[in-house]
């Protein structure tokens, strides 16, 4: 049989296993991103439908998380950045062939209304709380912030400018959620030198991902029967899109070329296999699934278990995707 | 101009000195380097094995991944094709080393991204870049592929050769000879 061995001068210890360079923050970064896309367009997507008053969960309420995963994910980015003193060299440029650089914007300009949108329902949060939550802790921490800003100058007019125009911004909102929603998958495609990621569905993929896990931590935390119901379904819908697009990577990748059948065979045979079948795919996407088909035919399913399966599911597809991704690659010996 | 390198890996012997000349002449740090050698043995023992050495370095390639991903402009493109990094408007993220197909890129322990500059600063006052220079064999040839009477022109002309991973799409300037 005909044996190469390569051996590379580059296999040194400082260099090799470094050129791995994205671990566990960038995967965060992604979840946290998805996840404040999918709430913040649910938000402004149910308010445009009048819900407000309806959904007050979905529309005044769970965007707060919104903005604390944002800070969230922009310090694990800042944190995972080698030469951070210099991070704000990202806010001087603006290049439009980097989606490094879009993504670092698109947050940037989302936490505008990512901020003001919950902090201008602040009152109805608080009674809403005091209303569904009474034992909340949180109840006096935000109630002593509503009484800070509303005798801070300035900000009060503000927010009346915001309350105001809210359906304008809630367009806007929906653009931008979507924008972030496809970011945090382009932001992995756009690396033609790791075939896993190079693929275009990668963007749409992730947005529906993304989604799906607000729908599902909306449906967690809503405690409206209807609420509910309403996200099961979306997330079912959600759901079907995913495994459809799963599928439609895989075709992509074994019918190109070699770098991207080995990419493909990583989750085919290859080492994330069980990963990304049994925990994504399985644990992830389709007992989820079945659960709340359970659920909406009448078989009583405590909700916290396909929601938090989902948020797992989503939490880990990141995970896997940035490791195998770095897994592949073209053959340079 | 386009400058590019070509490497006969016959001549090769695989001596390290281009990469022991490259970290001397750029101050690259300790157990880092900036190109490297490749060994590679074929074949089936004891009869028909055979071996040879490739050096290796960031291949300047004509479409640049790694500049397109760098959302600050700090990986950038001068006169002559050659890529270069400015340290101080590195942010460390990362997204050239994720999009260079050859790894030919390494993280600083300053944090910066750094890589080949094809001696550049070597080019400017007229001279070779130092791993040509150092080279025993003369295994390197360097030059610029506009001119047609450049070695690196010649030598393309005159022998055969072939480019790694040409399937990555990044036209690398970076010829190995056969
Ligand atoms: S070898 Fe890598 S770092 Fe060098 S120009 Fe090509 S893609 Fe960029
Ligand atoms: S690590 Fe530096 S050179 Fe590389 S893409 Fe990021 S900012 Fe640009």
């Amino acid at each position: 049989m005909e044996e190469i061995i390569n051996v590379s001068g580059r296999a040194v210890p400082h260099i090799y296993p470094h050129l791995e360079i994205w671990g566990t923050p960038i995967a965060l970064y992604l979840f946290f991103g998805g996840l404040a896309a999918g709430l913040l367009f649910f938000s402004s997507f149910f308010y445009l439908k009048g819900k407000a008053d309806t959904m007050p969960m979905t529309v005044k309420v769970a965007p707060i998380i919104a903005p604390i995963i944002i800070i969230l994910g922009l310090m694990l980015l800042l944190y995972d950045l080698h030469h951070v003193l210099y991070f704000w060299q990202l806010f001087l440029h603006f290049r439009i062939e980097s989606p490094m650089s879009w993504g670092a914007w698109t947050l940037s300009i989302i936490m505008i209304p990512a901020i003001l949108w919950p902090l201008s329902y602040l009152d109805d949060i608080i009674e809403y709380l005091k209303e569904n939550k009474p034992k909340c802790k949180m109840i006096g921490l935000f109630s002593w912030a509503n009484n800070l800003i509303k005798n801070l100058p300035l900000i009060p007019k503000v927010l009346d400018i915001f309350t105001k125009n809210r359906a304008a911004v809630a367009y806007v909102t929906i653009g931008l959620s979507i924008a972030l929603g496809v970011y945090t998958g382009i932001l992995l495609s756009a690396f033609n030198a790791r075939p896993l990621w190079n693929t275009a569905i990668l963007g749409p993929l992730f947005l529906t991902s993304g989604v799906s896990t607000a729908a599902a931590l909306l449906m967690w935390m809503s405690n409206d029967h209807k609420e509910r119901t309403l996200y099961s379904k979306i997330d079912l819908i959600l759901i079907a899109i995913e495994l459809f697009f799963i599928v439609h990577m895989f075709m992509g990748f074994l019918s190109s070329g070699i770098a991207q059948v080995e990419a493909a065979q990583l989750l085919l045979g290859g080492p994330y296999t069980v990963f990304f079948w049994v925990l994504v795919v399985g644990m992830g996407l389709v007992l989820p699934a079945i659960l709340e088909i359970m659920e909406l035919r009448g078989y009583h399913i405590p909700i916290a278990i396909p929601a938090f399966l989902i948020l797992m599911g989503g939490l880990l597809f990141r995970f896997i995707m940035v490791y195998a991704g770095q897994a592949s690659g073209f053959h340079i010996l | 101009m386009r400058y590019a390198m070509a490497m006969d890996t016959r001549k090769c012997v695989g001596c390290s000195d281009c990469v022991v000349a490259c970290q001397t002449e750029n101050n690259v740090p300790l157990g880092y380097c900036r190109d490297w050698i490749v060994e590679a043995v074929k074949g089936t023992y004891p009869d028909t094995v055979q071996m040879h050495f490739k050096s290796e370095r960031c291949m300047h390639c004509e479409n640049t991944p790694c500049v397109r991903t760098c959302p600050t402009g700090a990986s950038h493109v001068i006169d002559g094709g050659i890529v270069k990094v400015t340290h101080d408007e590195c942010i460390g993220c990362g997204a050239c080393i994720e999009s260079c197909p050859y790894d030919a890129r390494y993280v600083h322990p300053e944090g910066y991204v750094d890589k080949c500059t094809f001696c550049d600063h070597r080019l400017e006052q007229g001279l070779n870049t130092a791993c040509v220079d150092v080279c025993p064999t003369s295994c390197l040839i360097f030059g610029d592929l506009d001119d047609p009477k450049s070695d690196v022109s010649k030598i393309l002309q005159e022998k055969d050769w072939y480019v790694l991973a040409p399937e990555a799409g990044t036209n690398p300037q970076l010829y190995f000879l056969k």
